[in-house]
Order: C-alpha cells, then sequence, then structure tokens
C-alpha cells in the first residue's frame, strides 16, 4: 500500500545556485500526482530529493523536511534505506546491460542480499505481471538481455525492477518522454493500474499526459510550486495567472 | 508570444461568431419590424438570411472542431471554444425564431386586423434587449452583464404565461378572430423560445469567463437580481 | 553552378575519394607487414626445429643436438602466473578507485601520476630494482628474499603489469553511463554494492582487454628477469628457486656461439608468440561466452 508524502518548506542548492524555494505540498496516497512545469523549473530535482537522489551530486545540499508516511527521510534514515521504499523510474530506460531480464528485475533484491530462488522467481513473475510485460518476455527470462528489448518493454522492465522490490511510492521522471505513443498509452494505463497499490509521483512535461493520469497537479516555475490542486482545477480553470499562461501554451 | 497562429484562429472564431450574432439579431429585428408595420417584403429578407445562417452555422462548428482536433485548447481557451459552439447553437436558433416569426407575420396577412389583449411589441423590445445585452456580454467577456441578461428572462416568461391565459380566453370567446389569436400565441411562443436563448448565451458567457456552470440555478438569477435591486436603491 | 562545373567537381571529389582509400589502404599494409614479414621470418626459420621433444625436453648439454625448452615454457607460464596474481588485483583496485571512489581528490591524482611514472620505468631499471628489494638483502621480511628466484621475476613482472591495467580499468569504468549507476542507486544498492556488481561488471569486458594487454607485454619481458629469475637449465617449478623462461632462454641461446642453441631460440620465439596470442584467444573465448546475446 501506498503512502501520502508531506513536504515541509523544502529548499535546495546545487553549490550556490538556489534551485527549490519554500516548497510546501501534501502528496496524496495511493494517488497518481503530476509534477509539470517549463525547463528548469526544479520539478526534476524536487523528485530527486524525495528519495535522496540528489545527493549523488557533491555539491548538493537540502534545507527542510520531507515525511514520507510516518518517517522523515532526512532525519535518521540512510538514503540506501529510503530508495528501497522510494522507487524511480528514469527518463530514459536504464536496464543493466550485463543482465538478464530476470536478473534485471531481481537485481533489487539479489544486490540486497536475497537469495531464496523460489521466492526470486515469484517475485520476478509478480513484477512484470504488474508492469505488463510478463505475457511479452515470459519465455525468454534468462535467455534474453536486459538491453535486447525495445524502448517501450525496457521501461516496462525498469518499471518491473523497481517494483520488485515493493516500494510504497514510485517516483517516475518523464517516464514516457523517450518513448513511442504506444509504448507512451501501455505505460499511462499501467500507471492507472498501479494507483491502488502505490503512491506514483510523475514529473511530465506532457500536460495532456498529466492530465490523462494524475488526480492532482502542481506546477513549478522558477524553483517554487506556483499552484497545487486537482488535475481537473489545472487544467479547466487554474487560480494562477502563470498557471494559465503555462498551460494554454502562452509564453513571453 | 507563443501560439500565436492559435491566437489568430481563437480571435477569427470570435469574429465569425459575432458576424453570425449580427445576422440572428437583425433576423429578430426584422421579424419585429414585420409584425409592426407588416411589410411582407421585410418576411423576404428574414428568410434569405436564414440561408445565411445556416451555413455560418456549419463553417463555426467546424472550426471549432479543428481547433479541439489540432490545438488540445486547455483551461480559458478550452472554455471558450466550448461556449462558442453552444452560443452558435442558440444563434442558429433564434434565427429559425426569426423566421418563425415572420411567417406568422405572413399567415396574418390573410386576414383581418384584430385587437387583441398583449403587448407584443413590449415582449419583443425585451427579447432583443436580451439577445442584444448577451452578445455585448459575450463581445467584452463581461459576466457581470452576463448575469443581468439572466434576470430578463423571468419577465419575458411571465408576460408569456399572460398572453397564454388572454389569448386562449380569446379564441374560447371569440372565436371569428381565433386564427389571429393563434398566430399571436405563436409568435410569443417564438419570442419566449428567443429570450431563451439569450439566457443561454448569457450563461455560456458567465462559464468562459468564471468557470462557472450557472444552468438551471434559480439561485443566480435571484443572486443577480438581488444585487441589481440593492445598486438601484443606493443609486 | 553551371552543368559542366558540377559534373567536373563531381569527378574531382571521386577522383579524390579513391586516392585517399589508397593511401589509407597503403598505410595498413605498411604496418601490418612487417608484422606478417616477422611471423612468416619466425615460422620459416623456427618451425623445423619444433618437434614433441621441445615441449617434453630440458635442453641438452653443448655438442649434444636435440633437447627443448619445456623448463622455459613452465617457467614462463608459472613467472606470468604470478605477476597476473600481483599486477591484475592491485590494478584493478587501483583503477576502481580512480574512477569510482576518488573522483578529484588529491590522493586519486597522486596515484595515477604514480602509475604513469612506473609505466615509463624501463623494465631493466625494474629488474635492478627488484633485485636490490628482493634478491639481494639477506635478512628480509620479504618471503623468498636473498637469492634470485621466481617470486622475486613474478613481483617484477606483476609491478609492472599494474600501470597498464589501472588505466584501462579507469578509463572502462568512466565509460560505463551514469544512468547505468543512477538505476542501482535508485534501488537502494550501497554504493560499493553498485560498483562491484553493476559498474565493474558492465565494463568488464574493457578491464579484460587492458589485463590482456599488460600481460601480453610482460609475457616477452627478458630484461627483468635477467637480476630476479636469473633463469634455469634444469626443471624447476618452486618458487623459490631460480627458474626458466622462454624469453630468457631465447635470449641466451640467441647470443651463444652453438648452431643448435640458435635453432632452439628461433624455435622459441615461434612459440612464444603462439602461446601469447593462444592464451589471449582463450581468455576471450571463455569470457565471451559468460556474456548474454544481447543488442549491440
Amino acid at each position: 500500500m501506498g503512502v501520502g508524502i508531506e513536504v515541509t518548506n523544502l529548499n535546495a542548492w546545487y553549490g550556490t545556485n538556489h534551485t527549490l524555494q519554500d516548497i510546501n505540498l501534501n502528496i496524496p496516497a495511493n494517488h497518481a500526482t503530476a509534477l509539470i512545469g517549463p525547463s528548469g523549473c526544479g520539478k526534476s530535482t524536487f523528485v530527486r530529493c524525495l528519495n535522496r537522489m540528489h545527493e549523488t551530486n557533491p555539491i548538493a545540499r537540502v534545507t527542510g523536511s520531507v515525511r514520507i508516511g510516518d518517517l522523515d527521510i532526512y532525519e535518521g534514515a540512510k538514503p540506501v534505506q529510503i530508495r528501497r521504499r522510494v522507487g524511480m523510474v528514469f527518463q530514459r530506460p536504464n536496464p543493466f546491460p550485463t543482465m538478464s531480464i530476470y536478473d534485471n528485475v531481481a537485481s533489487g533484491l539479489k544486490l540486497n542480499g536475497y537469495s531464496n530462488k523460489r521466492v526470486l522467481d515469484e517475485i520476478v513473475e509478480k513484477s512484470l505481471k504488474n508492469s505488463a510485460l510478463w505475457e511479452e518476455v515470459k519465455d525468454d527470462l534468462k535467455k534474453k538481455s536486459g538491453a535486447s528489448l525495445s524502448g517501450g518493454q525496457q521501461q516496462r522492465l525498469c518499471i518491473a525492477r523497481a517494483l520488485a522490490v515493493d516500494p510504497e511510492v514510485l517516483l517516475m521522471d518523464e517516464p514516457a518522454s523517450a518513448l513511442d505513443p504506444v509504448s507512451t498509452s501501455k505505460i499511462e494505463d499501467l500507471i492507472f493500474q498501479l494507483k491502488s497499490q502505490y503512491t506514483i509521483v510523475i514529473v511530465t512535461h506532457n500536460m495532456q499526459q498529466a492530465a490523462r493520469v494524475a488526480e492532482k497537479t502542481g506546477f513549478f516555475l522558477n524553483g517554487r510550486l506556483v499552484e497545487f490542486d486537482s488535475t481537473h482545477k489545472i487544467f479547466t480553470n487554474p487560480s494562477d495567472k502563470r498557471t494559465e499562461d503555462y498551460i494554454t501554451g502562452r509564453f513571453g | 508570444m507563443t501560439r500565436i497562429r492559435f491566437q489568430k484562429s481563437l480571435d477569427e472564431l470570435k469574429e465569425n461568431l459575432l458576424v453570425m450574432a449580427g445576422l440572428a439579431e437583425q433576423a429578430i429585428q426584422r421579424a419585429i419590424e414585420a409584425y409592426r408595420v407588416r411589410d411582407l417584403s421585410i418576411c423576404d429578407l428574414v428568410s434569405r438570411s436564414e440561408n445565411a445562417i445556416n451555413r455560418l452555422e456549419r463553417d463555426i462548428d467546424q472550426a471549432a472542431l479543428d481547433l479541439l482536433a489540432m490545438e488540445q485548447p486547455m483551461a480559458i481557451d478550452l472554455r471558450f471554444i466550448l461556449s462558442v459552439i453552444k452560443i452558435n447553437a442558440d444563434l442558429e436558433r433564434v434565427g429559425d425564431a426569426a423566421k418563425s416569426i415572420s411567417d406568422r407575420v405572413r399567415n396574418m396577412e390573410q386576414m383581418a386586423t384584430a385587437d387583441l389583449p398583449v403587448d407584443i411589441p413590449r415582449m419583443a423590445t425585451l427579447s432583443a434587449e436580451m439577445v442584444r445585452k448577451s452578445l455585448q456580454a459575450f463581445i467584452e467577456a463581461d459576466a457581470e452583464i452576463a448575469r443581468s441578461v439572466l434576470t430578463m428572462d423571468d419577465a419575458v416568461d411571465a408576460m408569456n404565461r399572460a398572453a397564454y391565459k388572454a389569448l386562449t380566453l380569446v379564441m374560447e370567446e371569440q372565436s371569428h378572430i381565433a386564427p389571429q389569436a393563434l398566430n399571436a400565441l405563436m409568435i410569443c411562443r417564438a419570442l419566449e423560445r428567443v429570450a431563451d436563448h439569450a439566457t443561454n448565451i448569457a450563461e455560456d458567457v458567465i462559464f468562459w469567463v468564471q468557470a462557472e456552470d450557472v444552468r438551471h440555478s434559480k439561485s443566480v438569477a435571484k443572486q443577480a437580481e438581488a444585487k441589481a435591486a440593492s445598486q438601484n436603491s443606493q443609486a | 553552378m553551371s552543368v559542366e562545373t558540377f559534373k567536373f567537381k563531381s569527378r574531382m571529389r571521386a577522383v579524390t575519394d579513391n586516392a585517399v582509400t589508397l593511401l589509407a589502404i597503403l598505410a595498413t599494409v605498411i604496418v601490418v607487414a612487417p608484422l606478417i614479414a616477422i611471423f612468416a621470418y619466425l615460422l620459416y626459420k623456427g618451425a623445423s626445429s619444433l618437434n614433441l621433444a621441445f615441449f617434453t625436453q630440458i635442453p641438452k648439454p653443448v655438442g649434444e643436438s636435440g633437447g627443448g625448452m619445456a623448463n622455459a615454457i613452465v617457467g614462463s607460464g608459472v613467472l606470468l602466473a604470478i605477476a597476473s596474481a600481483i599486477g591484475v588485483p592491485i590494478g584493478i583496485g587501483g583503477g576502481i578507485f580512480l574512477a569510482e571512489f576518488g573522483r578529484g581528490t588529491k590522493l586519486a591524482n597522486a596515484v595515477r601520476f604514480t602509475a604513469d611514472v612506473l609505466n615509463g620505468v624501463p623494465s631493466i631499471v625494474m629488474g635492478m630494482a627488484i633485485y636490490v628489494l628482493i634478491v639481494k638483502p639477506q635478512n628480509s621480511i620479504i618471503p623468498f628474499s636473498g637469492h634470485f628466484s621466481a617470486f622475486s621475476g613474478g613481483v617484477a613482472l606483476g609491478i609492472m603489469m599494474i600501470p597498464t591495467v589501472c588505466r584501462t580499468t579507469e578509463e572502462m569504468l568512466l565509460m560505463v553511463p551514469h544512468a547505468v549507476r543512477e538505476a542501482a542507486l535508485g534501488l537502494g544498492v550501497p554504493n560499493w554494492r553498485s560498483v562491484l556488481s553493476i559498474t565493474v561488471k558492465t565494463a568488464s569486458p574493457g578491464i579484460i582487454t587492458g589485463c590482456m594487454l599488460a600481460f601480453a607485454r610482460v609475457a616477452g619481458e627478458t630484461a627483468p628477469l635477467i637480476f630476479t629469475a636469473l633463469g634455469n637449465a634444469f626443471w624447476s617449478a618452486s618458487l623459490n628457486t631460480p627458474i626458466a623462461a622462454l624469453p630468457l632462454q631465447i635470449y641466451v641461446y640467441a647470443l651463444s656461439p652453438y648452431d643448435d642453441w640458435h635453432r632452439l631460440a628461433w624455435a622459441g620465439s615461434l612459440v612464444l608468440i603462439v602461446l601469447i596470442v593462444l592464451a589471449v584467444s582463450l581468455v576471450r573465448y571463455v569470457t565471451s561466452r559468460g556474456v548474454l546475446k544481447g543488442a549491440s
């Protein structure tokens, strides 16, 4: 089951660059929340603050608090532990090139010490079914490498890999932007089904996609959260003029 | 500024709708004038503008459909295009009502003049005013003007009900002028429909500008009435 | 541009194209030709002396014909095994440190600099250094010290392998796309685990090539062995005593005044090259079978 995310006064810096300013929002559990905004507005940085991935950059710094469920992820928890509860799918599909499909899906578990073959088999099958890839690969699990699949399949493989460690939250950073429309539709349908089990946060450039999959949408601009409301409201009658300008495509 | 082409398309759509609105308004004015002076040549004018109105209705709907499919409009743009489509339909029906009135006038030409207990000119003026105001609200994107139109509908409805009562009485008691009474009743019906369409147009303007769906809501009209009343008492 | 000008320019372009292609082929031939010439000459000179005895017998005393270089072949094998055991782990470990854990630190820069310097040390100087450090001291804590030994020869060769392995490993690791590391980190895998199980594994074909390069280089080294392994006319497979080595044996025999030994030297050179090529190919084959069929 998913959990809610409570962000309070989040500020983030890369070196001297104040990338995120005073972000406050509550992401509801078991819903899909979309984050939209122009390039460089901070939405990707924000999402990476939710699983402390931004820390992989040595000049990154964060103040404020992020509570995932009952856990404050910046106090008293290690990044590695957080990332097992908060999974991430990236913009470009990145399956491990030297591993088979099976090993890719199981990698999160194997690399963290699980080795019971029967349990792994079950989890791999369940994850691939949850990511709508099982039927297409079930005969080639150990024979084909992760990199031999098509782009859309690779991304679903990455989703399966993230789901295999049974996170509570799934972060998706523009998961379909490198994919064709058919694959995109499949991924969107997937998100719809996954909502009931996980809390999903999806960063997207594609407003129509946000409108299709998310119940709530947040609009970021220049490091600030300008508006956060139901998707219906944002796309039919946003409260802030900046939001409306962005949504109707009027820039400059 | 980005999406210049799209903005131009939206402006064009508004222009075309206003052209149609002008034709519809003119048709009503002419129909009422034809009734007043019983001039059949004016009835001919009304019939001809009917074709233009129908053609425009198709063109505007097509243009709106294209914009929806090609430009993925959002928020205010989306509400605008939806309103245009609806107002388009209402204007076409206003044109139909005008034709209906002019047909009645033609019909009555064969008959003797009769003194009927209805003030059709007054009802006509009120309905025409509602159409004018609702179109003004659209041109200026002014929700307040639109809301004031909503309050006027009750008066027209009341006049229509009174006309119905009076004219059915005439038909029962003075059967020699029943045809005239019937025609007059149908003209009142047409005018009442015009008022309803004007109300619809006003509601669509409010939806576009304020994102509020005020259809079938008595309270809105009452609110606007109360506001107008308080403003009058202050003036 | 008129039609005539266009046609002329097209023809000129085609001519230039062909001329450059010809030059490229010529350059390739010039480079490859000596290689082929050497190998052909070795075959010519050495093949006739190859027989079973060559691979099974130790050298016969001067004056007696026959004999072989079996002890040198085995000796080279022992020396290269020791060298690999030293050079590969230290080299790969150094490469991992430089690429993954020490990026940008002063220590990493120092390590890289040291590796480059080590690379430039002449092989004979390396031999002399190991002589002073291991062969000469009598009461040292280093094992097998105080005399010429296979161990000291292996150490000398091993140290020479380190820079190549280290730098290649570093470069191959840096070529692993950032996305792959991010994927591992995103799963909550600790950094060290991600480096070892994912990054290193992804770069392993390149790392193995680096090891092969280093191996091939030291397999033919003679000078460092003069001061360390010394060479041995008899069978020896112990770490504690001087040991024969193919390059060393070839050197001694080639400079000798005996025709028999000259013939053995030619045969030995041929065998040395063939063995190196075989060793590299074997490693390639074994490791490539473990790699899955996948997209290029």
